[in-house]
């Protein structure tokens, strides 16, 4: 497979406002910063009560962004703002699977989790994955929702997806969206669970992208499918080169070699050994395909799915896995037990890096250098389920 | 018939507590309503035209759980938020 030469990212990088659009279990809130990312504005709570499980700006259009939103009561929704979220309107057609033939169970979407613009040749595409894993497309910037019925009628999606009890304990997801920017009929998914798969065809046919990667909790530790990617990544300037951070540690793909096998690799076990490679967020350098990072949490025994030993630290690698530097200054050293969700964790594409990250303890953690210093920018919010930057 | 909308819905009814919709089923109802204030039938029925695990669906003092239930022009529908919370 051929890879894309080497050009920066998007336009973004010029901009002057770095946005971070915050998920919680209670609403959104919108956190803005300047060039120097300092100081934030706050803004919010916006749907306060909803449980939002993703905002995302289109960074196409520059002023529209979604949020995938429910509430203990109402049915799941998506909310478009045409103006940076000062004002709001709910899709027309939000996703929803088919209505079943008389006297069959029909699917029913819980909520939706996860949200991602389409490729930047298809304006007004958007991509959106819901517990239960379900692939829905929008070709109206998000006001109406059609089935991807390639995946959501897939002879082998049963198969694929296991059953309600084979998912997180608020349910099984379909996450982990990515399009390849070289190609709009490209199209990775990740479902927890199910694993990693691929189209080629725009979703109309997909085929299971796991080799290489554990299923530890399975009979056969090494399936075709049934896995549980945690957070799966494509790099922007490199799109051969994927990423994983998966309920069975950290894995790379690199398939930049024609006709070499796609096969995971795991790079997490050159992690501390005190540590582990266990987590849910996976986070790229926006121009260096080597350097990601990832937000470790103790998934020993009975999986607290806290931060190790109750010290948080992220921790990146500069050479595609094969060593990995924690970075904790500023984070509390000790009796901290939160956890970062896997959409919590993002980057933005200044120069250094900002790294973010929410927690569910309701706190917004942000280093304009690249993790090597946290400070943390907002507290007492809600439970964080994403963190999403944005630049305008 | 008349028709009481609970508070997570109100914003689709114009903060109107009460309004009035057309209809021989509950189906036909929540249709007509759907028509006056779009989108509020998504957030309380599923697109399996199940009623939602936290909403209830009472004609006069009786709850309904189907959607063909039949009603009369002189009955008063009430839309109610089961217990929720966390």
């Amino acid at each position: 497979m051929k890879s894309s030469a080497k050009k920066p990212a998007t336009a973004k990088t010029k901009t002057d406002t770095v946005v971070l659009l915050i998920a919680t279990k209670k609403g959104g809130f919108i956190l803005s910063t300047d060039n120097k990312r300092r100081k934030w504005d706050f803004k919010g709570p916006i749907f306060l009560g909803n449980i939002v499980h993703h905002m995302s700006l289109d960074p196409r259009e520059g002023r529209v962004m979604l949020m995938a939103a429910k509430t203990g009561h109402l049915g799941p929704t998506v909310f478009r703002s045409k103006d940076l979220g000062k004002t709001w309107k709910e899709a027309s057609k939000p996703p929803a699977f088919a209505k079943a033939p008389e006297g069959e169970k029909g699917r029913v979407v819980d909520h939706v989790f996860w949200l991602t613009p389409g490729h930047a040749s298809e304006p007004g595409v958007w991509y959106a994955g819901t517990s239960p894993q379900g692939l829905f497309r929008s070709e109206d910037g998000g006001d109406n929702w059609e089935s991807v019925a390639g995946f959501n009628d897939h002879p082998m999606r049963e198969k694929w997806t296991g059953g309600p009890g084979d998912g997180t304990p608020d349910g099984p997801k379909m996450h982990s969206i990515n399009i390849d920017p070289r190609d709009p009929n490209r199209i990775y998914i990740g479902m927890s669970s199910g694993g990693v798969f691929e189209s080629i065809d725009r979703g109309a046919d997909w085929k299971p992208l796991n080799a290489g990667c554990a299923a530890d909790f399975l009979p056969d530790p090494n399936p075709e499918y049934g896995h549980d990617p945690h957070c799966m990544r494509l790099h922007p300037l490199e799109p051969d080169v994927l990423y994983q951070q998966n309920h069975c540690g950290i894995y790379r793909m690199d398939r930049r070699v024609v006709g070499g096998e796609s096969r995971w690799v795991r790079i997490g076990e050159k992690m501390p050994k005190s540590i582990g490679d266990i987590g849910f967020p996976m986070v790229l350098h926006p121009r260096d395909p080597n350097t990601v990072w990832v937000f470790p949490m103790d998934g020993t025994q009975v999986w607290p799915r806290t931060s190790p030993g109750g010290k948080p630290a992220a921790y990146v690698t500069h050479n595609g896995g094969k060593t990995w530097k924690r970075l904790d200054e500023g984070l509390p050293s000790e009796q901290a037990w939160f956890t970062v969700f896997r959409q919590a964790m993002t980057a933005d594409t200044r120069d250094p890096v900002g790294i973010y990250f929410g927690t569910t303890c309701g706190e917004v953690w942000a280093s304009p250098s690249e993790g090597e210093k946290w400070n943390c920018i907002a507290r007492h919010l809600p439970q964080i389920y994403a963190v999403e930057a944005a630049e305008m | 018939m008349k028709v009481h909308i609970p508070s997570p819905l109100l914003s689709y009814t114009n903060q109107q507590n009460d309004v009035d919709a057309d209809g021989s089923t509950i189906a036909e109802m929540l249709d007509d309503l759907n028509r006056q204030f779009p989108g509020i039938r998504f957030r309380m029925i599923d697109e399996q035209d199940s009623i939602r695990p936290h909403m209830k669906i009472f004609v006069n003092s009786e709850q309904v759980w189907r959607l063909d239930t039949a009603l009369e022009s002189s009955d008063e529908v009430y839309i109610l938020q089961a217990l929720s919370g966390g």
